[in-house]
């Protein structure tokens, strides 16, 4: 499948309820097949397909076929870039005062 | 058979051998990205494997199954530190590069035979950062991410 990189097809696949639904039931449980995630969704197959193959191009499912079988995978990293993009810098006051706090109390031991 | 899997995928805008040589040899390189850590091996089939922390420590060993640079690489990965994750045993970890288009595609699957897996939960907290790292570092020469996090 080809993964657009263009950051506008992450955003687009974010935006739709199905699709957040898809990616919560691989949340819940990774590695799931086509047949049991229809099985969560009151739509047909070919909708659910759709919306998989969406999400595959935006990279937020990976899929391994195994045997006969393809096997959907939640892949977080997208999401962890989205992450470090906004979110990152507002975690580096509390990650310095840890490392603050260890140093202090490791001298302290030693 | 019960089993836990995770697999993370990013597309680095890279080359095979540069990505392959960051993933192995590389060692300097490797703990600009993964937070101060770097892995140990011939990186040949059979070889042995080992990953030392920045005290030296090592928390991970085990032996090349497969290598086949700059395309694929199968690692038999076993905890040692933490009783109740050594307890676990092996678990597999295939890294695989692909051209596609002009960036190249990194999958990293990560499996153990067993479900619930607590080794399997451990390194899939870790990996997206430091895959995250990686990409940067190829990318643009930095990494986003300095500080290891606060792990446990």
């Amino acid at each position: 499948m080809a993964v657009l990189r263009d950051p506008d097809v992450l955003f687009k696949a974010l935006a739709d309820p199905t699709r957040r639904k898809l990616l919560d039931l691989l949340h819940a449980h990774d590695g799931r097949t086509l047949n049991d995630l229809c099985e969560h969704l009151d739509m047909t197959r070919q909708g659910v397909t759709q919306h998989l193959n969406l999400l595959e191009m935006a990279n937020l499912v990976a899929t391994v076929r195994r045997g006969r079988e393809k096997l959907h995978f939640l892949n977080p990293v997208p999401l962890q870039e989205i992450y470090e993009r906004w979110l990152a810098k507002f975690e580096k006051p509390r990650l310095k005062a840890l490392g603050d706090l260890k140093r202090r109390l490791e001298r302290t031991n030693g | 058979m019960a089993r836990s899997t995770f697999v993370y995928v990013t597309y680095i805008r890279t080359t095979p051998e540069k990505l392959w040589s960051a993933l192995t040899d590389d060692v300097g390189f490797m703990k600009q990205y993964w937070f101060g850590v770097h892995c140990e091996s011939e990186w040949k089939a059979g070889c042995s494997w080992k990953m030392v922390q920045p005290d030296g420590s090592i928390t991970d060993a085990g032996e090349i199954v497969e290598a086949d640079p700059p395309k694929r690489l199968v690692i038999r990965w076993r905890h040692e530190k933490k009783p109740e994750l050594k307890a676990e045993g092996d678990s597999l970890c295939t890294m695989e590069i692909e051209r596609s288009g002009a960036a190249v595609r990194l999958s990293i699957t990560h499996t153990i035979e067993r479900e619930p897996s607590q080794l399997i939960t451990a390194v899939s907290g870790g990996w997206p950062k430091i895959i995250s790292n990686l990409k940067s570092l190829l990318e643009t020469g930095s990494a986003v991410l300095r500080d290891p996090y606060p792990s446990n």
